[in-house]
């Protein structure tokens, strides 16, 4: 029986892919970004016990050398997130893809899918192929939210049975990217074109903050996608930064951009044929996107967007 | 003070209170002589059931002299005219509009406004054309505007759908410019029928003005011979017909006033029942047999709407604590929408009510099997402790899934309309599909109505009808406000808690 690291399980969300979906939030990342702002969730729990003393309601506890966590006493006053060194949090459960999908199916009929997303799910990839074969049993859609490390080309079995990717375009210069993250960005680009190829690329999002070379992402980006687009619309979402949840060690390398610098790389005209609609009409007649390789144009749509990012859509 | 003194003193009050409008004081004023005169027979302790609040007339008074809730066939008006009102079947949009604006003048309610004003996106679409789409729009605008400065009560309804028409997405986009408390909007929806695309636009402009709300077609489209409409708060009707009388029991109290939960089934609420017809029984009787309107009145003599069309209907309040109030009295724990048994014990409330209420013939009512038909009653500005229908109590409601589940429990037991409210956070307001695989959801777990607003919203819903807030808050400083409902608003806010209804999050 194949388990994961699960650090929760959230019934509703707008902003994880279209619809209303459960999002399933995985332990365990293969990046360091600097902005990560849940960092608790990037490496394993080593045990170490240091948490389990601070706890207020004693939820927390020590066995047989492992920490374990009652999450029917948990008040989730993030005491044991501040007490950890590791960046980890003792507030993680390995469970099977029965008990995720169980707790998945409590949902329905008010979800149109699920979205596995982390720490990194795609270090899961045979969980979530696992997981994703039993929500589309159940009539579910399936997306990952990944930030492009993992080589899809090579898994064409899990591809199958994901709707799409949201992928985490970080940084589009390899220094930048390895500067942000500790990672190399090679796969996320190679990705990045093998799922728009592959139509699932579902979404790239890019993360705005003074500090980073924020335009050479966006236009490159666009630029690499551009010839790639042949199936329809990607929507590419820019995500402003905000310090909540970062450690303090990074946070001062990083700050929000005021919302003439959204608005400036939003205007950015990268292709002779783009047209920016200024205003997203209250009620849009459907507007033709896509079926020609480069930008038809894009659609700023503030009005919709979630948590204060902004979206364009090839 | 002696009778006569305390009638001198209403209407004294009545015609030196600065908050009211003049047309809000005449009609005050006619409630008061609807109040003084009896002419049918009340049934034997009727006045103990209504002292104790078991049973309230909802201020129809004792002269009954038009139906509650009328839904005239506007179909008939644009195919024929009306000769009373000297209108020929209009041939434009323009004589259209015009046609039922002064129609809409001579359909009498329980509030002297009109409850149903149509199928509005059947009634103009017809006119509407690719050449005239621009003017369309500013005429069917400056017509939602006319209604809501001339209709000054937001029991006004107007119906949308299921499918999608130019004139309905004109409609919304008006709406959502307007920014109005009136009309009241509901969309007849059907996820077979309804295209994705234009039920989606329909929460969009519900998160920002509190309206369409969200009908069950499918079911109620099924519960009437012929044709059916969203009158009023939500109460589903037959098109050509409508309600004779609300009347409606206010279960808590039925339950205050057994000993114990066998006692309430067995004597308290079949008791209170048995009253409650025979006074329903005796009223449309009079109105029927004796009142002029179904002898003279120009929509019967015309056929607007059809004697055997009408029911009555049978409205319930404050299920909710008549459930916790009757599991305290058997000391057992758990709350209605917190307990399976507290809620298994609601079902049980509906399913006695159901059968009692279904045990009763009442030859007027051919519009639903010589039976009154069940509704979920929204309550009143001055009720106190008392959930509206079926609702949890606000400052209670369980999460978003387990509400909509446990709603789904008690909808199907109203056939004449009920509903929920679930307002959401500015976030979730960004994303209306993610709300409307809710609503798609909801209607799966057997809610029949939906309604929704955001958290910012000017206009919100407060417990059947509109209200825009800041209305409320003019009115709360005093100043005059042209909608009497806003009265009602202010009230339910002070005593329902309303603005404290739990803001949803996605």
């Amino acid at each position: 029986m194949i388990t994961a690291p699960v650090n929760h399980i959230i019934p509703q969300s707008c902003v994880d892919g279209p619809g209303n979906r459960s999002v399933v939030f995985f332990q365990g990342c293969n990046f360091n970004c600097r902005y990560c702002h849940n960092p608790e969730t990037i490496h394993q729990c080593q045990n170490c016990g240091l948490c389990v003393a601070g706890c207020p309601t004693g939820a927390l506890s020590t066995e047989n050398g492992l920490v374990s966590w009652q999450e029917e006493l948990c008040v989730g006053c993030d005491s044991c997130l501040r007490a950890c060194p590791h960046g980890s949090s003792p507030r993680v459960s390995m469970l099977s893809t029965d008990q995720v999908m169980a707790r998945v199916a409590e949902n329905m009929p008010f979800i149109r899918g699920i979205t596995v997303s982390g720490g990194e799910c795609s270090l899961y990839h045979a969980f979530v192929a696992e997981l994703f074969t039993k929500a589309r049993a159940l009539g579910l859609g399936t997306l990952m939210d990944s930030n492009g490390s993992y080589d899809f080309s090579a898994d064409p079995q899990l591809l199958a049975l994901c709707d799409g990717v949201m992928l985490d375009g970080k940084a589009f210069d390899p220094q930048a990217h390895l500067a942000l993250t500790d990672a190399s960005n090679q796969m996320v680009l190679q990705n990045a074109v093998f799922l728009a190829r592959q139509n699932k690329l579902q979404e790239l999002r890019t993360v705005v903050a003074l500090g980073l070379p924020n335009e050479e992402t966006v236009v490159g980006f666009a630029r690499l996608l551009a010839p790639h687009l042949t199936r329809g619309d990607v929507l590419y979402k820019l995500i402003r930064y905000r310090a909540s949840g970062v450690r303090t060690c990074y946070s001062a390398q990083l700050a929000t951009p005021p919302m003439a610098e959204m608005e400036r790389l939003r205007g950015l005209r990268l292709f002779k044929h783009q047209h920016c609609i200024r205003k997203k009409p209250l009620l849009p007649k459907a507007l033709a996107f896509g079926g020609s390789g480069f930008f038809m144009g894009w659609e700023r749509s503030a009005c919709e967007t979630a948590g204060g990012s902004d979206r364009w859509r090839f | 003070m002696n009778t006569l003194n305390a009638r001198e003193a209403e209407t004294l009050r009545i015609v030196k209170d600065t908050t009211l409008t003049h047309e809000q004081a005449m009609m005050k004023l006619s409630k008061l002589a609807e109040q003084y005169v009896h002419v049918f027979p009340l049934p034997e302790d009727f006045q103990r059931l209504v002292e104790t609040r078991q049973i309230c007339d909802l201020g129809e008074g004792f002269v009954p002299y038009a139906p509650r809730y009328i839904l005239p066939d506007y179909e008939k008006l644009l195919e024929s005219g009306c000769k009373f009102l000297r209108l020929d079947p209009p041939t434009n949009l323009f004589e259209a509009i015009s046609a039922l604006e002064i129609f809409y003048h001579h359909v009498p309610s329980v509030t002297h406004f009109p409850v149903f004003i149509g199928k509005l996106d059947k009634l103009l679409d017809r006119f509407i054309t690719d050449e005239n789409e621009a003017e369309a729009k500013v005429l069917i605008k400056s017509f939602l505007r006319h209604i809501d400065r001339t209709i000054d009560d937001s029991f006004c309804h107007a119906n949308i759908g299921p499918e999608a028409t130019r004139a309905g997405k004109l409609i919304l986009e008006a709406e959502l410019e307007l920014q109005d408390a009136i009309p009241g909007l509901t969309l007849l929806y059907d996820p077979e029928i309804t295209p994705d695309d234009f039920a989606t636009d329909c929460v969009r402009t519900a998160l920002r003005c509190a309206k369409p709300s969200f009908a069950d077609h499918k079911t109620y489209s099924q519960q009437y011979t012929g044709d059916y409409g969203i009158a009023s708060c939500y109460n589903a009707l037959p098109i050509g017909g409508g309600s004779y009388s609300l009347t409606r029991m206010l279960l808590k109290n039925v339950a205050v006033d057994a000993h114990d939960k066998q006692d309430f089934f067995a004597r308290s609420l079949p008791h209170a029942v048995a009253v409650m017809c025979e006074f329903m029984d005796s009223k449309v009787k009079f109105l029927v047999e004796e009142a002029s309107f179904f002898r003279s009145n120009f929509l019967i003599t015309e056929g607007f709407v059809d004697p055997d069309r009408f029911t009555a209907m049978f409205g319930v309040v404050g299920l909710c604590e008549c459930v916790n109030l009757l599991m305290e009295k058997q000391g057992i724990e758990g709350r209605f929408g917190h307990s399976d048994i507290a809620d298994q014990l609601g079902v049980e409330v509906m399913e006695a009510l159901e059968a009692l209420v279904a045990a009763h013939e009442n030859p007027y009512c051919k519009a639903f099997g010589n039976r009154f038909v069940l509704h979920a009653q929204v309550g009143i500005d001055s009720d106190f402790d008392t959930s509206p229908g079926a609702r949890i109590a606000i400052g209670e409601e369980p999460p978003l899934y387990d509400h909509l589940k446990q709603a789904g429990l008690y909808h199907r037991f109203f056939p004449s309309g009920v509903g929920d409210i679930f307002p959401f956070d500015t976030t979730a307001a960004r994303n209306p599909e993610s709300i409307l695989d809710i609503i798609k959801g909801a209607l799966k777990v057997g809610l029949r109505y939906f309604s929704t607003y955001s958290s910012d919203s000017d206009v919100i819903r407060i417990t059947g009808y509109l209200v825009k807030r800041s209305d409320i808050e003019k009115l709360d400083a005093g100043t005059p406000v042209s909608q009497d409902t806003v009265v009602l608003g202010l009230g339910s806010v002070k005593n329902g808690h309303v603005l404290e209804r739990k803001v949803r999050s996605l």
